[in-house]
């Protein structure tokens, strides 16, 4: 058992895979000496040299598109994006390469690449370094997109979006890289939740909050605040945002009556506009009041000294459970 | 040994005091801004500062007239002075506030100021170089003589959207210059290990235009090949590469301490400090001491003034996010 950082876990994820399979390499911007802009390649390419380790150029198309050939040889590459924003202009490869080649070939072609993204805000930083990007993606079928919240997710679910033979897009809250929890090293990936399952985090009675990657930590909090007032929250980390685990999301919805979806990313077609039409759908008659939407605006990435204002809070997340009870 | 490659050019003494101004001017703001982030008091916490490339910004812009444009990058505040910017309005934008150069919104990598030509700086790295084309492409439908200038890194040249640029400025022999400022590493990468080919002029001749390699650290130098460049572009001439060889003495950013260079290499650009080079020469042209003395006080003041201004300007409302996102507000919800 270790005490890590979310950051150290996805380390600890990405050695354990490379050991665990010599196919497995890391590539991106600034990962090999350097280790990445968040530490989180640390040492890596000392360990496993500058061939599993692989300093790119700047060029985020080029780094998916190389990604791409050598899986289609057999390779389990794992590009790093530096930043949310900079998946940009690696947009293309992903959406017409990476996500349609196994459909295009006729499923005689596997695509096991991850793609790592720190996404989200709340680290002072601007537009292009605090964007959640999550719905682009979730859009395209033939990726799958996970997020994980906490260390413990983000050890394991490193290890299992690698093993994976699509193509995974593995959202990482950075600001939460920071964040601490106790590890056991010694659980296997067989042991571990499996990667498009959602938590049920805090069972509760009078409401739902489905959240995912570093809102989760905001609607446990909200759910201790709203404990206080008597009433029972149920929260339920998301994990996997494509596909979705709609077991764990109906029989809550059904259980308390009341959702709401709380995400940094922009409300307008975001993750929880599909979360409430699917629940609308299927729980129709369990509910007692619409799902309601807690998002960041439907604007740029505000300013920095802004932020604050943009992403979702406890204040906002309690705003919506009240107005959820009330109906 | 002269510590320039060729310092025989004549140009008259206020150009060379001109030059130096700039250069200083910019040097002394980023030491005012590095300590602004220090203490917490710039609207963000990321911020790169171009210490070391000076003569870059300076010796380009200075042979650019009011209706020309620039791009620049996420390292920009010195194009953005170059350019002409209010040292106010960079200040104030860096602190977050009304009165800043975009009203607190961009912040430092995201610097616009059409009032001077300046069509943006971008922290997508080479996101704005086709910009610059774009402009270019404009003046020559238009039948203008107006140059565009797109200032980016080394790191930029790697982006496929670096080729597309510069290929279609060629192929339409487009007014445009791109500058590509060559600090010799894309945050860690070291050109060598970004690049089979080095040398800009060489890359020039792969898209059929003309290329330069220039010393950076001679801001002499810089101005005079970015002088032809332009001056080829305002004839109809075409485009051209510069490849401009300077060096960040600082690390990519604040978090940033610079492992993956050598002491020694650093220590070697730091005594080819653009700004020593130019009080070198100012020297042997017989520029008094007092000269640069006072030159120092009133860039100082400058300074000192731009943050007064800065901090009386109120913080940007959170009101403000909502607007100016379409041209006419979409109404409904937010």
């Amino acid at each position: 058992m270790a005490t890590v950082t979310l950051a150290k876990a996805v380390t600890m994820g990405l050695r354990a895979a490379m050991e665990a399979d010599p196919k497995v390499l890391v590539m991106g911007e600034d990962v090999g000496k350097l280790g990445g802009v968040f530490r989180v390649t640390d040492g890596l390419q000392k360990d496993f040299g500058e061939d599993r380790v692989i300093d790119t150029p700047l060029a985020e198309s080029g780094i998916i598109g190389t990604a791409i050939g050598l899986a289609l040889r057999g390779y389990r590459p794992v590009c790093e994006i530096q930043f949310d924003g900079f998946v940009y202009p690696a947009f293309d490869q992903i959406v017409s390469q990476l996500a349609k080649m196994r459909a295009r070939a006729l499923g005689k072609v596997s695509l096991p690449v991850v793609v790592r993204i720190p996404v989200g805000g709340g680290i002072g930083a601007v537009e292009h370094h605090s964007e959640s990007n999550e719905a682009y993606f979730a859009h395209t079928a033939g990726l799958r997109v996970v997020a994980c919240s906490n260390p413990v997710d983000a050890y394991f679910m490193t290890q299992q979006a690698i093993a994976s033979d699509d193509p995974v897009i593995l959202y990482e809250p950075k600001r939460r890289y920071w964040e601490k929890a106790d590890l056991d090293e010694s659980l296997t990936l067989e042991q571990a939740a499996p990667l498009h399952s959602a938590r049920v985090l805090r069972s509760g009675t009078d409401a739902t909050v489905i959240a995912y990657g570093p809102m989760v930590k905001t609607a446990m909090e909200a759910a201790t605040a709203a404990a206080e007032e008597g009433k029972e929250l149920e929260v339920i980390d998301l994990r996997s945002l494509s596909p979705l685990d709609t077991g764990t999301l109906e029989a809550s919805a059904r259980k308390t009556g009341r959702v709401v979806v709380v995400h940094e990313a922009p409300g307008f077609l975001g993750m929880g506009s599909e979360l409430a039409a699917r629940i609308t759908e299927t729980c129709f008659f369990s509910l007692e009041a619409p799902v309601l939407r807690v998002t960041g605006f439907d604007t740029p990435y505000p300013p920095s000294r802004l932020e604050e204002e943009y992403l979702p809070d406890l204040d906002r997340l309690l705003d919506a459970v009240d107005r959820s009870l009330a109906y | 040994m002269s510590v320039f490659d060729q310092d025989t050019r004549i140009v008259d003494v206020s150009t060379l005091v001109r030059l130096y101004r700039g250069m200083v001017r910019i040097r002394r703001a980023e030491e005012r801004i590095l300590e602004l982030l220090l203490q917490n008091r710039l609207s963000s916490t990321m911020c790169h500062v171009s210490i070391g490339q000076e003569a870059v910004a300076v010796g380009v812009c200075d042979v650019l007239r009011p209706e020309d444009y620039v791009t620049s990058t996420h390292r920009g505040h010195g194009h953005f002075l170059a350019r002409g910017g209010a040292m106010s309005a960079l200040m104030a934008e860096l602190m977050g506030r009304e009165t800043g150069a975009c009203r607190g919104r961009g912040s430092s990598m995201h610097l616009v100021d059409a009032s001077i030509g300046h069509l943006g700086s971008n922290a997508i790295v080479g996101g704005h170089i086709p910009i610059a084309t774009g402009a270019a492409l404009w003046s020559s439908l238009t039948g203008q003589s107006r140059v565009a200038v797109s200032f980016f890194g080394d790191g930029a040249t790697t982006e496929g959207i670096f080729h597309e640029a510069v290929n279609f400025a060629a192929v339409r022999g487009l007014p445009v210059v791109f500058v590509i400022e060559n600090n010799h590493y894309a945050m860690s990468l070291p050109w060598e290990r970004a690049t089979a080919q080095p040398s800009v002029a060489r890359k020039a001749e792969g898209y059929g235009i003309i290329g330069v390699d220039v010393d950076g650290q001679d801001v002499l130098a810089v101005r005079e090949a970015a002088d032809q460049a332009v001056s080829r572009a305002r004839r109809g001439e075409g485009p051209t590469l510069l490849g401009v060889e300077t060096y960040r003495f600082l690390g990519h950013s604040r978090g940033d301490p610079s492992t993956y260079r050598d002491r020694e290499e650093e220590q070697r650009w730091h005594a080819r400090d653009p700004l020593l080079l130019e009080k070198i020469r100012l020297s042997a042209a017989g520029v008094a001491g007092d000269v640069t003395e006072s030159l120092e006080r009133e860039i100082e003041a400058e300074i000192v003034a731009a943050m007064e201004f800065a901090e009386a300007g109120p913080i940007a409302s959170v009101d403000e996010v909502f607007s100016d996102i379409y041209a006419t507000p979409l109404g409904g919800d937010q």
